[in-house]
C-alpha cells in the first residue's frame, strides 16, 4: 500500500464502521421491500446520500411520484449547499478528480476532509481524492452486504440507524475539544432547538442551517479571534 | 413486483438532485480567485455547526410524549458522549453506542 493510501485509510477508519452499519442497514431494509440486492449497491453507487436513501427505501415501497421525490430530495439533502462553500479552496486544483470530489460529498467525508491536515511529504490531492473513494466504497460494500443478508434470511436490524447519530455526536465531542469551535457547535445548537420548538422535526432543518450562516458571516471575524486560522 | 422503469426514474431524480445540490456553490462561487473573509469564516466556523445541526437531525423524531419511548435515545447518547470524552476514539463511541441501542429497542424497551 502507497504511503498516501495507507495515511488516507487511517483517516477514514472512523467512517469505516459508521458506513458498513447504515449501508448494511440500507440493504436490509431495501431487500425488505422486494429489491434484489445488486439494487442497494447500485443505488449506493449513483445516489450515495445516508438519510435520503433511507427515505428512497419509502419512496420506492410507495412508488412515489417523481415531483415529490424531486421536492423530497431538495428538502433532505438541501444541507449539502452549505458544504461546498468550505471546500471552494481545497478543490480548486483537484484537475479530472473535481467533479467525483463534489458528486461524493457526504457528511461524513465533509468532516473527514474539514479536518484532516496531509503531512507535507504526502501528495495532498491524491490523499483527499482517496478518502472521498475509500468513504464510497465502505458505502457501496456495506450496502451490497446488507441486501445480501436480507435476501438470505432473518437478522433483527432494528436500531441500526443510530450508528449515523452516533458518529455525528461523537465528532461534535471531538471539536467541542478545541475552543475555537465552541461558540460555532453553540450557534449549531442554538439555532436548531430554535426552529425545532417552532417549526418541527421535518422542516427545521434548512432554516436553523441559514439562520447558522448568516450569523457566522455576520460575526466570523469575531468568533474567530485568538482561534489560529485554518486556511491561509 | 418491482416496477423497474419508475424504481429507475426516483433513483435517477434523486441521484442527479443530490449532484446539483453539491455542486451549487462550486458552480456559483468556483470561479473567484480570492473568497471574501465572510466566506473563509463559513469555512472554518461552519462545519462544527452543522456537525451539531446533524445529531439533532438525527434525533428530531424522537417522541417525548409516549412513555419511556425516548429513553433509549437519550440514555445512549448520552453513552456516546461520556464514552467519547473518555477514551476519544470515534469507533469505539460508534460501535458500543449503537450496540447498546440495538440492545435497548429490540427487547429491554421492546
Amino acid at each position: 500500500m502507497s504511503k498516501n493510501l495507507k495515511f488516507a485509510f487511517r483517516q477514514t477508519i472512523p467512517v469505516l464502521m459508521g458506513y458498513l452499519f447504515i449501508g448494511v442497514a440500507f440493504g436490509l431494509m431495501l431487500s425488505d421491500i422486494g429489491y434484489h440486492f445488486l439494487w442497494a449497491g447500485f443505488i449506493s453507487i449513483v445516489v450515495y446520500a445516508g438519510s435520503m436513501q433511507y427515505l428512497m427505501v419509502t419512496l420506492l415501497s410507495g412508488g412515489a411520484s417523481l415531483l415529490f421525490v424531486l421536492m423530497m430530495t431538495l428538502f433532505v439533502n438541501g444541507r449539502h449547499v452549505f458544504y461546498g462553500i468550505s471546500m471552494i479552496e481545497k478543490f480548486r486544483d483537484m484537475g479530472k478528480r473535481y467533479p467525483y470530489m463534489i458528486f461524493s460529498l457526504t457528511d461524513e467525508t465533509y468532516s473527514l476532509l474539514g479536518r484532516t491536515q496531509v503531512p507535507a511529504t504526502l501528495d495532498e490531492q491524491k490523499v483527499l481524492f482517496q478518502i472521498s473513494m475509500l468513504n464510497h466504497s465502505y458505502w457501496v460494500i456495506g450496502s451490497l452486504l446488507g441486501g445480501l443478508v436480507g435476501q438470505l434470511g432473518a437478522f433483527n436490524s432494528t436500531g441500526i440507524e443510530f450508528s449515523m447519530t452516533a458518529i455525528f455526536l461523537a465528532i461534535v465531542v471531538e471539536q467541542w475539544g478545541e475552543k475555537k469551535n465552541r461558540i460555532p457547535i453553540l450557534i449549531g445548537i442554538g439555532c436548531s432547538l430554535c426552529f425545532l420548538l417552532i417549526l418541527g422535526a421535518e422542516q427545521f432543518i434548512l432554516p436553523s442551517l441559514s439562520l447558522t450562516v448568516l450569523i457566522i458571516l455576520l460575526f466570523g471575524n469575531k468568533m474567530r479571534k485568538g482561534g489560529e486560522e485554518v486556511y491561509d | 413486483m418491482i416496477d423497474i422503469a419508475h424504481s429507475l426514474a426516483i433513483i435517477a431524480v434523486v441521484s442527479i438532485t443530490t449532484f446539483a445540490l453539491r455542486a451549487a456553490p462550486f458552480v456559483i462561487f468556483g470561479s473567484k480567485k480570492k473568497l471574501s473573509s465572510g466566506f473563509t469564516h463559513l469555512s472554518t466556523c461552519l462545519p462544527p455547526a452543522i456537525m451539531a445541526t446533524l445529531v439533532f437531525y438525527c434525533l428530531r423524531n424522537i417522541d417525548w410524549y409516549i412513555g419511556g419511548k425516548w429513553l433509549p435515545e437519550i440514555i445512549c447518547a448520552l453513552l456516546v458522549v461520556i464514552l467519547h470524552s473518555w477514551r476519544k476514539n470515534i469507533l469505539l463511541s460508534v460501535a458500543v453506542g449503537t450496540i447498546s441501542y440495538m440492545l435497548m429497542v429490540q427487547w429491554l424497551f421492546a
